[in-house]
């Protein structure tokens, strides 16, 4: 599905992804582990056109789409959270669900003034999709609250909901069980399995809680100092010296965590 | 006497004030529903105002044209000439960051107005436009002013609606998306810098048409009359004091920081000779003040903005999810 070839990317000097290569199989629940400042979010940020390669290429499908901007990519069928949950603070939990679904004709001013009647019945099946992505992520008491008013982890929600709100091929979650509670996060790892069995959505997850990643994912990439380290399956993972020297607690560098 | 006079100042009043409103809705496009920071409301403004008096004046040698085209050709001529030059420096500007776009229209600002004041050929310099045509006038006797402040009401009321539908629109909603968050905008598919530009460009067009309808209200124009004082600074504080993002808000603050301002003026007149042209200054002042006093105390200005109402057959449950949905913290 998704292929990453040799991707390098430098912030001023200090070589955040180093000849990084791996692949996203089409199908898989691919976890990316490493310790902070390993590079995995820069990495996210290349694959969803956030940020420039400084070299290698990345290929979705087979395609070259190295350097492409987040919303082509989003119609080519890649959706991405983010870290530090990005939300539309002053407006309300159901419109930051519906902002995001593509071929909104409403979208269009002019189709807007002279079309009404059209714009509202489309409105309105996309409400309908909203409420039940809220209702799924049992939300829906929030539903006219601003979005800024939430807390860590509802914002956390919101834009796992906001993934919900499309049809994608790849959805890379960057940490999606920080901030959420035990039982809502045991819910989702489920969802996370049931989309991916069901609809055959493939997945990238980055995840520090180890429970997580050992339920959901395989294969599971470790990443440390920007190289991939191992990939393997979990129990590969687990028996490897080199990963557990530098994450599962071990000497490593004190790295300084690399986000752009 | 006095009613007459008070009618007619209050006629001039509402026409002006109606004028400044188009402005503020303008400007709530950009900066209210795009978040476009335009400190260069002047010169869409004047772009407006200069291009509907050449193509309405009789034709002149002191300046391009006239062209004596009618009064609606001449205000399309304005939102079209507002908006060419708003896509081109949109399309340079509109990658920068908020800060830096501030920045760069104070320039184009300034360096548009500039070529007015200096291109004699094309707008006759510092001595500026006369006899641009009041439309309405002489249809019914005596009431020129009267039918012109109704052209104003309702290109203002037509703008209001325009805008509103729009807000309310998929469109407003990426619009405000695009303020709050560019990252997750793009995240979820929308080419930020198109809307943008849209929201640039809309909202000059608008700006354009203010401008048109001064000069015609006017009738005469010069570059001085697109002092950033009057046609940026104050338009500000229009919508800031209004509520921004709030179209309702823009139109009532036009009227009530014009009033102030207005107001402040047949105060600085009453007193004596010598003391008013340190009033004149004292008045700007109190404009600052007031927008400080409104910022403090009201940050969201008079009618804040509310984000609209999801349409298309709400149920019953909305009012008991509202309730439950107080508290927003776990």
């Amino acid at each position: 599905m998704i292929v990453i070839q040799d991707v390098v990317k430098y912030f001023s000097g200090h070589r955040a992804v180093d000849h990084c290569s791996f692949e996203i199989a089409e199908g898989s629940i691919t976890g990316l582990i490493g310790p902070n400042g390993a590079g995995k979010t820069t990495l996210f940020n290349i694959i969803a056109g956030f940020l420039q390669p400084d070299a290698g290429k990345v290929f979705l499908r087979g395609r070259d789409v190295t350097g492409f901007p987040p919303h082509r990519l989003f119609h080519l069928g890649l959706m991405r959270t983010f870290q530090i949950p990005h939300v539309f603070g002053r407006m309300t939990v159901l419109e930051n669900l519906m902002v995001v679904p593509a071929h909104q004709g409403g979208e269009n001013l002019v189709v807007s003034w002279l079309a009404w009647g059209r714009v509202r019945d489309q409105e309105k099946a996309i409400r309908e999709k909203a409420e039940k992505v809220l209702d799924f992520l049992e939300i829906t008491h929030l539903r006219d609250e601003l979005a800024g008013n939430l807390s860590g982890g509802q914002k956390k929600l919101l834009e796992l909901g906001r993934t919900m709100m499309t049809e994608p091929d790849v959805i890379l979650l960057d940490e999606p069980g920080a901030g959420v509670n035990r039982t809502l996060l045991g819910k989702l790892s489920a969802d996370i399995q049931r989309l991916n069995r069901e609809h055959g959505y493939t997945f990238c997850v980055i995840e520090h809680d180890m429970d997580l990643i050992a339920r959901l994912c395989d294969p599971i990439v470790v990443m440390a100092q920007g190289k991939v380290m191992v990939e393997g399956t979990m129990d590969q993972i687990r028996r490897d010296p080199e990963v557990l020297d530098a994450y599962l607690g071990g000497a490593t560098e004190p790295a300084a965590e690399a986000q752009p | 006497m006095e009613i007459t006079g008070l009618l007619s100042y209050g006629v001039f009043f509402a026409t002006l004030a109606g004028i400044y409103a188009v402005l503020a809705l303008g400007l709530n496009v950009q900066w209210g529903h795009t978040g476009l920071f335009n400190i260069g409301v002047a010169a869409f403004f004047a772009i407006g105002a200069y291009a509907s008096a050449i193509f309405t004046t009789a034709p002149s040698d002191m300046h391009m044209g006239g062209f004596g085209m009618p009064f609606l050709i001449g205000i399309v001529a304005a939102m079209v000439c507002s908006g060419v030059i708003a896509l081109l420096v949109g399309l340079i500007t509109l990658n920068l960051r908020s800060d830096y776009l501030a920045i760069a229209t104070i320039g184009i600002a300034e360096i548009i107005r500039l070529f007015l004041k200096n291109e004699g050929w094309l707008t006759n310099g510092v001595r500026g436009i006369p006899g641009i045509p009041k439309p309405l006038s002489g249809v019914i006797e005596g009431a020129d002013e009267l039918l012109f402040l109704g052209v104003v009401l309702a290109a203002m009321l037509v703008v209001y609606l325009a805008l509103e539908r729009g807000y309310r629109s998929p469109w407003g909603r990426v619009l405000r998306a695009v303020r709050e968050n560019e990252d997750a905008t793009r995240a979820a598919g929308k080419n930020i810098l198109s809307f943008r530009l849209q929201g640039f460009v809309l909202g000059s067009m608008i700006m354009g048409l203010g401008g048109a309808l001064y000069a015609h209200f006017t009738t005469f124009i010069s570059p001085e009359a697109f002092d950033p004082m009057f046609a940026t600074f104050l338009v500000w504080v229009m919508l800031i004091a209004g509520g921004s993002g709030n179209n309702r808000g823009a139109i009532l603050g036009a009227f009530v920081i014009w009033a102030v301002w207005s107001g402040t003026e047949i105060l600085t007149g009453m007193l004596p000779e010598t003391m008013v042209t340190q009033a004149g200054a004292l008045r700007v002042l109190l404009i600052g003040v007031l927008l400080q006093v409104i910022l403090l105390l009201r940050p969201q200005g008079i009618l804040p903005e509310k984000a609209p109402e999801v349409r298309g057959g709400m149920d019953g449950d909305t009012e008991k999810a509202r309730g439950a949905g107080r508290g927003p913290s776990e």
